[in-house]
């Protein structure tokens, strides 16, 4: 197997559920080691979530967990313990980077905070991913990814009006963060090269909402009272900007240039209606009767299927694009020449499909070296083999609980 | 030690709207000197956002926060003597970010075997919609067709009903993260190694990534996911709930029973609590309308941000659905420093995005203002490629740099 990008990179994860996992995985896709730390006996929370082959739930074969935790080296480690924080110091001395999700307080109560590390290891950089940063009044608060999304600004603008507002679909918020995470790494990475000391990237989820998604309409949100709309199926801009049902299916029917809206007129045989002018007014058709066009809409929608009228619409350039289900996605014939579902053998599962590389490097490409870890799979590779310790000392350890 | 991570890197970023600009971004908050290609010959909708204030390409203040400390060119690449100059640009540059079709960029001849041949050692990503080959690579998308294409706008609406969608740029910003995690794990292994290289980066791929869970569902049973609204498989409360005054909402999710009971605590122990029907993870989930009614019951009393204090001093998760200017007088969000105040000489002081991260020894910081149109085509045609101020004028004059 050739070098990949970041091989040679030692990286330890202390993660639990997404945000960490991720940030990590993203790395040992590229060939960064990362060694993933997790409780004896239960592992990463992910473990117990689903979804399950048959829906049996098994520890070994959480898709969640599976697909989290590709190309990582796993162990076990009571981090609780002292001897369980002293070997954990052991790695961290000759780590790279150090990537945890533990609230602030825990970390430090462990004594696992950035200042002990920095002593340990002044070259390690330390990467925090917490639900609102190590720093703030809300530092200690609890958020789960529903909460980052609501605080950051993100679920204000879905849903339909008068109604709940909708979070991000899954756990966004934590791909958000960790993807984040692992951008920040990267540029502390290549700023150490250069001049040495390691530092801490403190990555809070509510603030990557709030900032590079959300910051943006600040200024005409204070300056002109801008509100979020939720406006249900509909962006209100000019129309159309909507998601409207066909016959299998829904459309996703958008048109920033008018004479895309002009030609889907006429791919629908230019329908009487559209002789009305007010048909012709694209923002008034947004803002004051985008109910009416829809109906109009779709009474022609709902003869042809997605794929029909997608076609339609690529032969006459117009922008609209048919709302995939995920079966669809996965069958699609251009995801399938690109490559990016992958096959992954792993004990418990069999042979199953992933998604794989979120990118194509053209010299050192996305690989699996290895699927994710079983609980405590490298132990012996790793306290054995690099830490020295004998098979007794595992066995007492073990015995001890802290492994 | 230089304050910014990426001091002494050059990227030329001739990207636009969003994706692009926003990795750009990225790179340029981490003290990456960003050189932003525009024209006027057509100018970057980021320029146009409609608006009372937008009187002109150089007040967008939407355009002022995604572009902050980037320099400004105009080159109309269409011309051969454009393209070359961004070929002379990139020459000189560590990194080179674009989300023209594949199409277009052959037609720009600024593909990347051609500019590899004027730098071996040039990372260069492209963000188009759907890769660089593949049925559907020269498609037009806009954020939300992207998520129409890669399944995660049929996630999105309330629980069995209908698809309502992504209507937000979410997974534009979601691929200007992972690119610049792509481009900066590449520049790493240059540093190492010498070796530049080529990144291929479909949106559509990228946005996949991240409702991995579902496609996990779909290929070990065969099940298809659907609209779940706030819905989570394994918790229950698990919602955002309406609050005191016009649409103001609290988010609560309630994980383990240890949070149930304190939950229940904080709200002071209403009867309908301790009912069966809500004891465990299980009865919580397979009654959570009933439970979700009830529950909003109790948060319609309060303010949202009486709601979040009163739960997180329990242990509970709790936060408010905040909105713009809601964010901009959080008292958290403000010592987090999540919104900037930037002079511009075009608006005099502008309120930006703050930094996405943070780092404790090169934190990256906000250098400079978005650039005026143009703003620094001397410095990078005359300092940085040494053309003469004749040049330069003849340039100008034949619309080359324009």
């Amino acid at each position: 197997m050739g070098e990949q990008a970041l091989s040679g990179l030692k990286i330890v994860e202390c993660g639990s559920f997404i945000s960490a996992p991720y940030c990590t995985k993203l790395m040992a896709d590229l060939g960064a080691e990362v060694i993933k730390v997790e409780e004896p006996g239960s592992g990463d929370e992910s473990r117990r979530c689903g979804p399950f082959p048959n829906d049996a739930p098994h520890l070994e074969r959480s898709g969640l967990f599976l697909y989290l935790n590709t190309n990582k080296l796993g162990i076990t480690l009571n981090v609780k313990t002292r001897t369980g924080q002293k070997i954990l110091k052991e790695l961290l001395k000759e780590a790279d980077v150090f990537v945890e999700n533990n609230p602030p307080q825990r970390m430090a109560a462990l004594g696992l905070d950035y200042s002990t590390l920095k002593k340990l290891n002044p070259r390690l950089i330390v990467t925090s991913i917490t639900p609102y940063g190590q720093t703030g009044p809300y530092k200690d608060y609890k958020g789960y990814a529903l909460n980052t999304a609501a605080l950051g600004g993100q679920s204000m603008r879905t849903g339909e009006p008068n109604r709940e507002p909708l979070a991000p679909a899954l756990a966004q918020s934590h791909y958000q963060s960790g993807s984040m995470g692992a951008a920040a790494t990267f540029g502390a990475l290549i700023s150490r090269m250069s001049s040495g000391p390691g530092q801490h990237v403190d990555i809070s989820e509510s603030d990557v909402w709030a900032t590079i998604h959300l910051g943006h309409g600040v200024h005409l949100g204070v300056f002109e009272g801008r509100k979020a709309i939720r406006a249900g199926h509909r962006t209100i801009s000019v129309y159309p900007w909507c998601i409207l049902p066909c016959k299998d299916g829904y459309m996703c029917l958008i048109a920033i240039q008018g004479y895309q809206w002009k030609r889907f007129l006429e791919a629908m045989g230019n329908p009487e209606w559209m002789a009305d002018p007010r048909f012709r007014d694209r923002i008034a058709m947004a803002w004051e009767y985008a109910d009416e066009v829809d109906s109009l809409v779709e009474a022609w929608l709902i003869e042809h299927t997605k794929e029909e009228i997608f076609e339609m619409c690529r032969e006459r350039q117009i922008t609209f694009a048919p709302v995939r289900d995920i079966a669809e996605v996965a069958h699609d014939p251009h995801f399938e020449e690109r490559g990016y579902f992958v096959e992954i053998d792993r004990s418990g599962t069999g042979t199953l499909k992933y998604p794989g590389a979120p990118y194509k490097l053209s010299e050192t490409p996305w690989q699996l070296r290895r699927p994710a870890p079983l609980l405590g799979e490298h132990n012996e590779e790793i306290y054995c083999g690099r830490l020295g310790y004998s098979k007794e000392d595992l066995v007492r350890l073990r015995q001890g609980g802290i492994i | 030690m230089a304050n910014c991570p990426l001091d002494g890197y050059r990227v030329t970023d001739f990207s636009w709207v969003w994706a692009g600009p926003l990795l750009g971004m990225i790179l340029a908050d981490m003290g990456a000197e960003v050189i932003k290609v525009e024209t006027k010959k057509r100018l970057d909708s980021a320029r146009l956002t409609p608006g009372r204030s937008t009187v002109g390409p150089e007040t967008d203040f939407v355009f002022h926060s995604m572009n902050r400390n980037k320099l400004g060119i105009t080159v109309d690449m269409s011309d051969p003597r454009g393209a070359a100059l961004i070929r002379e640009l990139v020459e000189i540059s560590d990194v080179a970010v674009e989300n023209f079709s594949p199409k277009g960029l052959r037609n720009l001849g600024l593909e990347y075997a051609s500019l590899r041949e004027v730098n071996p050692k040039l990372i260069m990503i492209s963000l188009p919609a759907a890769g660089q080959y593949g049925p559907l690579s020269d498609i037009v998308t806009y954020a939300p067709s992207l998520g129409a294409l890669c399944g995660y706008s049929s996630l999105i609406g309330y629980p069995g009903e209908r698809v309502l969608g992504e209507q937000t740029p979410y997974l534009d910003v979601n691929s200007a993260i992972h690119g610049a995690f792509a481009v900066l794990a590449a520049l790493y292994y240059r540093e190492r190694t010498g070796k530049g290289q080529y990144i291929d980066m479909a949106q559509i791929e990228v946005g996949a990534s991240t409702i991995g869970e579902a496609f996990m569902e779909y290929f070990m049973n065969g099940r298809v996911m659907g609209t779940m609204g706030n819905r989570n498989p394994a918790m229950a409360p698990h919602n955002n709930y309406p609050c005191k005054g016009d649409d103001k909402w609290i988010s609560i999710v309630v994980k383990t029973d240890g949070e149930w009971r304190s939950f229940c605590d904080a709200i002071g122990n209403p009867p309908w609590a301790k009912e069966v029907r809500f004891s465990d993870g299980f009865n919580r989930l397979r009654n959570q309308d009933e439970l979700d009614r009830l529950v909003s019951g109790w948060t319609v009393e309060f303010t949202y941000y009486e709601v979040m204090d009163i739960l997180q001093k329990a242990g509970v998760a709790s936060a408010p659905c905040l909105d713009l200017t809601e964010r901009f007088s959080d008292p958290h969000f403000e010592e987090r420093g999540t919104h900037l105040q930037v002079e511009h000489p075009a608006t005099g002081v502008d309120i930006i995005a703050g930094l996405p991260f943070t780092l404790s020894e090169t934190p990256g910081a906000v250098r400079r203002p978005a650039p005026l149109l143009g703003e620094h085509n001397e410095y990078v045609f005359g300092k940085l490629l040494g053309k003469t101020g004749e040049e330069i004028a003849q340039l100008i004059e034949d619309k080359v740099i324009y």
